[in-house]
């Protein structure tokens, strides 16, 4: 059997590689959709927001996993099961971080508080130009903190694109364990190199926040 | 192309789909009790223990936090099986989990502790009660329920989460759903029944702990403050 | 007559800020003492002091045979001979009115909880809410929640009871409430150390007032004769206030 060398050790790193582009995928595409979800919560229409709210539901009350099997499924059974595995894991992953950051910053839009309104009301600003001169620039400093701190959420559920075959750290951990079997050494260096990857970030997240905190007494 | 979907097939089934509920009920609500109550104590830990305990606290919701369940999953149980300690995959679910669980528990309760005025355990202090009784009667009850909307999302999350553990075989209802789809031919619709029973669960599960809350928080009840 | 407490040339600091600079009187049984004087004149510290919320760094405070100075203290049984009540009440916001009151009685003096209750329903009513039992502290008004927080004190039954600005944080409709009770427990023998603004109640009920100045004890005299103070900085303090 072969032992855990340098060969794995370069093998983990490449994946990595891999579950920083899922991620950012997943944080971009989910970024863009989540703003279109967050928008919709707050919008004057009632069937947008219950739309939205229906889909915020769903997403956060279903595992990402079961999301990513449907995924993957249903995209074959529309006949695209040739696709890549990054395509499936991505739009999963798209999904599952739409809902939640939607939620996310629909909570950073509505902190506003309602007074910012009304004094862009009575200026005679029409709502778009409410929402884009005078909430979301305010909401955007609230939102910092708590979006960076989801980054490491998403980073970390990168790991879940195994199922459906996608090959990036946890999954290359995993294929080295099977024909290495030394679970401690693998598994080990993975969670550290998640935890390079995470652990700024989360100080970021957290110096980001206090900062906030700070600013606000 | 058009798919014709059949549900009918997995009509036959649904005593191991209610089977898999009952399991991952089990594993979540387990799973929630050992991690709140370790993940309390932790916290507690954190802000009065001896200096060396803060760290080690501190350092082991760090790492926690900032690394995948499911490898935190994989080192638990395999790390477990080549220590040569046969181990049920349900047992190493639980033990990741709750491993796993306790570390958030820590950082929402610390949030908690902090809310609670220095003023209240001075004036329990003054009352003469000891340290334990303080924070039993002081100041643990305002904590949690100054922190229970976090505490009850992070719950629900974890149960969620649990699926993650059909990775290692543990018996629970995405593991169910492995199987039932490979005998059946019929994934797409197993995973839509599936994702639905989540769904259900997690509506039901936000509601148990509503009513806990309502149960438990009499101050809430009787003034009719939102939970 | 001996002393119930006892502080002799007490020294605290607080980092570079000297807050009290030799500090030295005696409360006798049954006497109500009024500390008054300035803000930043020393006088809450010295009354957190005595119930040892704060250490001193020199001089020595007996209070009911307890050497509050010794690092042998024991808080506890400390706390069983004396009460406290604070500006901001403290309450405990999560239990009602009577919970706040027999908490410490079950689970310091280990009385039984049909004998807590009947205990709390006693102090209570002393402070006149045996109607309120059942109300949370955000249900009462500011006057009833430290009138609760009097009867909380009271139920341990303290030979010594301490008072911090307790009317400060009060509308003056509210203050006379308070004030009212305290008087009652004045005219009912409790020994009472009180740091106040009130300068009529110090001078009503007091059996002494202490006027502390820059850390110090500067004058000590009668609460009947508080209209004639013997130092021009007393009196012109007074005179501020009257």
């Amino acid at each position: 059997m072969p032992s855990f060398g340098l060969g794995h050790v370069e093998f983990l790193l490449i994946a990595a590689l891999w579950t920083l582009a899922l991620s950012a995928i997943a944080f971009l595409g989910g970024g863009v959709l989540g703003f279109l979800i967050a928008l919709a919560r707050v919008s004057d229409s009632k069937l947008l927001r219950g739309l939205a709210g229906a889909y915020v539901q769903i997403v956060q009350g279903t595992p990402l996993l079961i999301l990513l099997f449907l995924i993957y499924f249903g995209l074959a059974i529309v006949g695209f099961d040739q696709l890549p595995a990054l395509i499936a894991a991505g739009a999963g992953l798209v999904i599952y971080s739409s809902g939640f950051l939607g939620e996310i910053w629909r909570g950073c839009i509505e902190s506003v508080p309602k007074t910012q309104w009304e004094a862009a009301e009575c200026l005679a600003m029409t709502r778009w130009q409410r929402m884009t001169r005078v909430i979301l620039p305010q909401a955007l400093r609230i939102a910092t903190a708590p979006t960076v701190g989801f980054l490491v959420q998403i980073i970390k559920n990168t790991s879940l694109a195994s199922v459906v075959g996608f090959v990036e750290l946890s999954q290359a951990g995993k294929l080295i364990n099977n024909s290495t079997f030394e679970p401690f050494r693998v598994f080990i260096t993975v969670a550290i190199i998640y935890f390079i990857i995470c652990y700024p970030l989360s100080a970021w997240s957290r110096g980001l926040e206090r900062r906030l905190n700070v600013g606000r007494r | 192309m058009t798919y014709q979907f059949d549900f009918s097939s997995l009509l036959p089934y649904w005593q191991e789909f209610a089977q898999g509920v009952w399991l991952t009920l089990q594993l979540s609500a387990i799973s929630t009790v050992l991690g709140f109550v370790g993940g309390a104590l932790c916290a507690i830990a954190r802000a009065d223990g001896p200096p060396w305990l803060q760290r080690i606290v501190g350092a082991y919701v760090e790492v926690i936090r900032n690394t995948p369940l499911l490898v935190q999953i994989f080192i638990v149980y395999f790390g477990i099986a080549v220590m040569g300690i046969r181990i049920d995959a349900n047992v190493a679910a639980v033990l990741a989990l709750v491993v796993n669980v306790i570390a958030y528990t820590c950082e929402i309760m610390r949030a908690g502790l902090e809310s609670v005025h220095k003023a209240q355990v001075e004036a329990a202090d003054c009352l003469g009660l000891s340290k334990a009784q303080t924070y039993w009667h002081v100041v643990l009850r305002p904590a949690i329920e100054r922190v229970y909307p976090a505490l009850v999302s992070q719950y629900v999350l974890l149960m969620l989460a649990s699926s993650i553990t059909s990775q290692i075989s543990a018996e629970e209802l995405t593991a169910v759903a492995n199987r039932i789809q490979s005998d059946t031919f019929r994934s797409f619709e197993t995973y839509i029944v599936v994702g639905l029973l989540y769904l259900a669960l997690s509506f039901v599960v936000r509601a148990a702990f509503w009513a806990f809350g309502m149960l438990v928080f009499t101050r809430r009840r009787k003034l009719g403050t939102p939970l | 007559m001996s002393a119930v407490v006892k502080l002799s040339n007490v020294h605290k600091s607080f980092g570079s800020l000297q807050v009290l600079n030799g500090v030295s009187f005696d409360v006798n049984r049954g006497e109500v003492v009024a500390i008054i004087g300035q803000s930043g004149s020393g006088k809450s510290t010295a009354l957190r002091c005595i119930n040892a919320l704060e250490t001193i760094e020199q001089g020595s405070i007996e209070v009911c045979g307890h050497q509050i100075h010794s690092p042998a203290l024991d808080k506890r049984a400390l706390r069983l001979d004396v009460g406290i009540v604070f500006q901001s009440y403290n309450l405990f916001p999560h239990l009602t009115a009577e919970q706040n009151v027999m908490l410490a009685p079950t689970c310091v003096r280990k009385l039984g909880k049909k004998e807590a209750r009947d205990l709390a329903q006693d102090c209570l009513a002393r402070v006149g809410l045996a109607e309120k039992a059942g109300h949370y502290p955000e249900q009462l008004s500011g006057g009833q929640q430290q009138r609760v927080a009097i009867a909380r004190s009271l139920a341990m039954q303290p030979k010594v009871m301490l008072f911090d600005e307790v009317t400060s944080a009060l509308d003056p409709q509210l203050t006379g409430e308070v004030l009212k009770v305290m008087e009652d427990l004045a005219k009912g023998g409790m020994t009472m150390i009180l740091v106040t603004h009130e300068m009529g109640f110090a001078r009503k009920v007091a059996s002494n007032v202490i006027y502390m100045r820059n850390g110090k004890v500067w004058e000590t005299l009668p609460g009947h004769e508080l209209n004639n103070p013997q130092t021009a900085e007393l009196r012109e303090f007074i005179g501020h206030d009257l």
